[in-house]
């Protein structure tokens, strides 16, 4: 995948690149909104990171353009800024998602990776399947094998976020953020019991687990691994 | 740290102030106002002054008039008593006779001892006294009408009685008009003087309130706006631009403190990021299980918790300086309490404590959707540590005649009463709970946002354990 990076902390730059570059992507750069600007209304990227405050053009600014020239790449803005309001802001501008600096890298690559998968084409699913594990949401309900599954709308949810991204990695404020629509620190690991919960209802009895903690990073559902 | 703890009190009491939104005319009344009572008092002392005026030149109008009637009189008197003296009684009644016009000013009557009448252009003895002395006023009829008379009886020897007198039948109209129509006119004065001073009261009442009017829009967020200052450079002009350069230097300060926060955020955020990136980097090159890589993770996580402490302390430097006042929109307030107790209840289930929610009427208010859900859900987390198992939270929200207020009270050790004023300020921890996890500063914040909602923060004993309310005060619709 092709992403484009445009940071003006040098070292930041640095480490992303590399940290992309190690995940398997094809990363370009730029230090600055209009060279930034300019690379990605030249070809196609499938995500393109960019941080809020850039010299010579604003980070917002630069994404307005791009808007403006009917591109859609997928933004992830990086932000160093306080306002808890900033997100909104930079939401408006026309971006995907917004990162809060300092970020763990994790993070950064769950979240990109969700972002290109958002951009993939494809009819509506009314059907989500994880190996044997069934989500129908259209009825509402789930099934293992050929075992119902009794879920309350909040686990529902949580499940369907999972299975929509399955065999990637799903941060705990990514969850929080879709699935509870909140946007601040719950202080304790309120996500790692809700998951907990989930896990007792979709794996236990059954051999093979399909939710799986990912160390240091958040959780993942796939089919085997 | 005392000037930390004086000012926590003195917040205490700000939060309970609003903002007065009614119109100053509704609100205090027409009648109360300065300017009315100013102008009453004016009317009050006009009326008594230009009554005093009036009642002295009347007074002295008709002392005048009266001696210049007196004095004519005695003139006359004179000249008869020269007639009476030279020709005796029948010069006297000759004399009488030519002055006597009938219907003339001048009144003359001579009546012998019985009151008969000799001569003169009066029918008879008029209802006056006989006796000797002074000016006399007195009623006598003509032609069916009574009228008024002022004169002098004077009585000769063989008891016949002489009475000269000057018919001031006109003056005494004119004294009785001007008596009636003085109460009328003090009270035609005073009339127009209330409606003056109506009109003028409304008047100052009405630029006051686009003062007021402003300078509620000014609280509500809106630092731009400003006072209008008329061309008229009058003293309200005055207080308005004074008003106005005030508020310039606060949008300044606000500024100010917006561009210090953002670039300390900034100026800390990036090395902090820099700092977590070399860490990440270096754990992946280590195998996990060495005792390097252990001591890695728990500098990420020490960095991770000073990450938090950092953003904490910065939303709490926001609320408070109401930097993040213009995202306030109306938030479905039992939505989020709903929300944030469903997020926290598999916890509390996990200790054992017992989570309930009660909500009463689906409540909205004007508010930051995620400062309020951040405060609860510190409110929520603190109940939950702090409780121990087997215990029991109740989150509360409900509309008290306008105030609506969000409790979250639990039964654990609870705050004594004498530290309640102590935890609502910044890194202030209960001796008891330093082993505790988090930043320490979940109250602190709770408490920011309460200011920056114009809410009461209010700690209370829950008989046992702790009681924590917020109380807004509903502010009318933009």
């Amino acid at each position: 995948m092709r992403i484009l990076v445009v940071e003006d902390d040098l070292e930041a730059q640095r480490y992303l690149v590399n940290g992309l570059k190690e995940a398997g992507h094809v990363v370009d750069d730029a230090a600055d909104g209009e060279l930034g600007l300019t690379l990605a209304l030249s070809r196609p990227y499938d995500v393109a990171i960019i941080d809020r405050m850039l010299p010579r053009m604003d980070g917002l600014k630069m994404v307005e353009e791009l808007r403006e020239h009917s591109n859609v790449t997928p933004v992830l803005f990086l932000s160093a800024l306080s306002d808890v309001d900033d997100r909104v802001k930079g939401l408006k501008a026309g971006g995907d998602d917004y990162l809060t600096k300092p970020y763990a890298f994790v993070e950064l690559l769950a979240r990109v990776d969700a972002l290109m998968r958002r951009r993939q084409p494809g009819a509506v699913k009314t059907l989500l399947q994880v190996g044997d594990l069934e989500l129908d949401l259209l009825t509402r309900t789930a099934r293992r094998g050929d075992v119902d599954i009794d879920l309350q709308p909040r686990e529902f949810r949580l499940l369907e976020y999972l299975m929509r991204h399955a065999g990637q990695v799903v941060t705990r404020t990514m969850l929080l953020e879709s699935v509870w629509e909140y946007h601040f620190d719950p202080q304790t690991n309120v996500i790692d019991v809700h998951i907990s919960r989930l896990r007792a209802k979709i794996d236990k009895g059954f051999d093979v687990p399909l939710l799986h903690t990912v160390r240091g990073a958040g959780y993942m559902i796939r089919a085997r691994g | 740290m005392e000037e930390r703890s004086g000012s926590a009190g003195r917040d205490a009491d700000h939060s309970s102030y609003e903002v007065q939104t009614r119109p100053l005319t509704r609100r205090i009344g027409l009648l109360r106002t300065v300017a009315f009572r100013i102008v009453l008092l004016y009317v009050a002392l006009f009326a008594i002054s230009t009554t005093a005026i009036l009642a002295f030149t009347y007074w002295n109008t008709r002392r005048a008039l009266n001696s210049e009637t007196d004095s004519i009189i005695a003139a006359e008197l004179s000249a008869l008593e020269g007639q009476y003296q030279e020709l005796g009684l029948v010069g006297l009644i000759n004399a009488l006779n030519v002055r006597s016009v009938r219907g003339g000013q001048m009144l003359y009557v001579l009546t012998d001892h019985r009151f008969r009448r000799i001569a003169g252009n009066l029918d008879g003895w008029p209802r006056i006294d006989p006796r000797e002395g002074d000016y006399q006023n007195f009623t006598y009829d003509r032609d069916g009408v009574t009228r008024h008379a002022r004169g002098f009886v004077f009585n000769l020897t063989g008891g016949l009685h002489l009475l000269v007198a000057r018919d001031i039948h006109e003056q005494y109209e004119s004294e009785r008009l001007f008596t009636t129509a003085l109460p009328w006119s003090v009270g035609l004065l005073l009339l127009l003087a209330l409606g003056g001073g109506v009109l003028l009261s409304s008047d100052l009442l009405r630029r006051l309130d686009v003062i007021n009017s402003t300078s509620k829009v000014i609280m509500a967020g809106d630092l731009t706006r400003r006072v209008p200052v008329s061309r008229a450079h009058d003293e309200f002009d005055l207080v308005a631009s004074n008003l106005n350069s005030m508020l310039d230097r606060i949008e300044q300060l606000m500024k100010g403190m917006r561009e210090v926060t953002d670039s300390v955020a900034h100026d800390l955020r990036s090395p902090l990021n820099r700092l977590r990136n070399r860490l990440e980097a270096a754990a992946t090159r280590l195998d996990p299980d060495t005792h390097t890589a252990a001591q890695i993770d728990a500098a990420i996580a020490e960095t991770d918790h000073l990450i938090a402490t950092f953003n904490a302390l910065l939303l709490i430097a926001q609320a408070e300086a109401g930097v993040v006042r213009e995202a306030m929109t109306l938030v479905d307030l039992s939505s989020v309490v709903e929300g944030v107790a469903e997020l926290y209840a598999p916890v509390a289930e996990e200790k054992g404590i017992e989570l309930t929610v009660e909500l009463g009427e689906p409540l909205t208010l004007e508010a930051n959707r995620t400062l309020i859900s951040q405060a609860l859900a510190n409110l929520v987390d603190n109940a939950i540590k702090y409780t121990p198992e087997g215990g029991k939270i109740d989150v509360h929200l409900e509309d008290r005649s306008g105030v609506v207020v969000l409790s979250v009270a639990d039964n654990g050790p609870g705050i004594p009463a004498s530290e309640h004023k102590r935890v609502t300020e910044r890194f202030v921890r209960l001796e008891q709970s330093r082993n505790s996890p988090g930043t320490g500063l979940g109250l602190s914040l709770v408490a920011a946002v309460a200011r920056l909602h114009e809410a009461r923060f209010v700690l209370a004993d829950n008989r046992p354990g702790l009681k924590v309310s917020l109380e807004f005060t509903r502010r009318p619709r933009r």
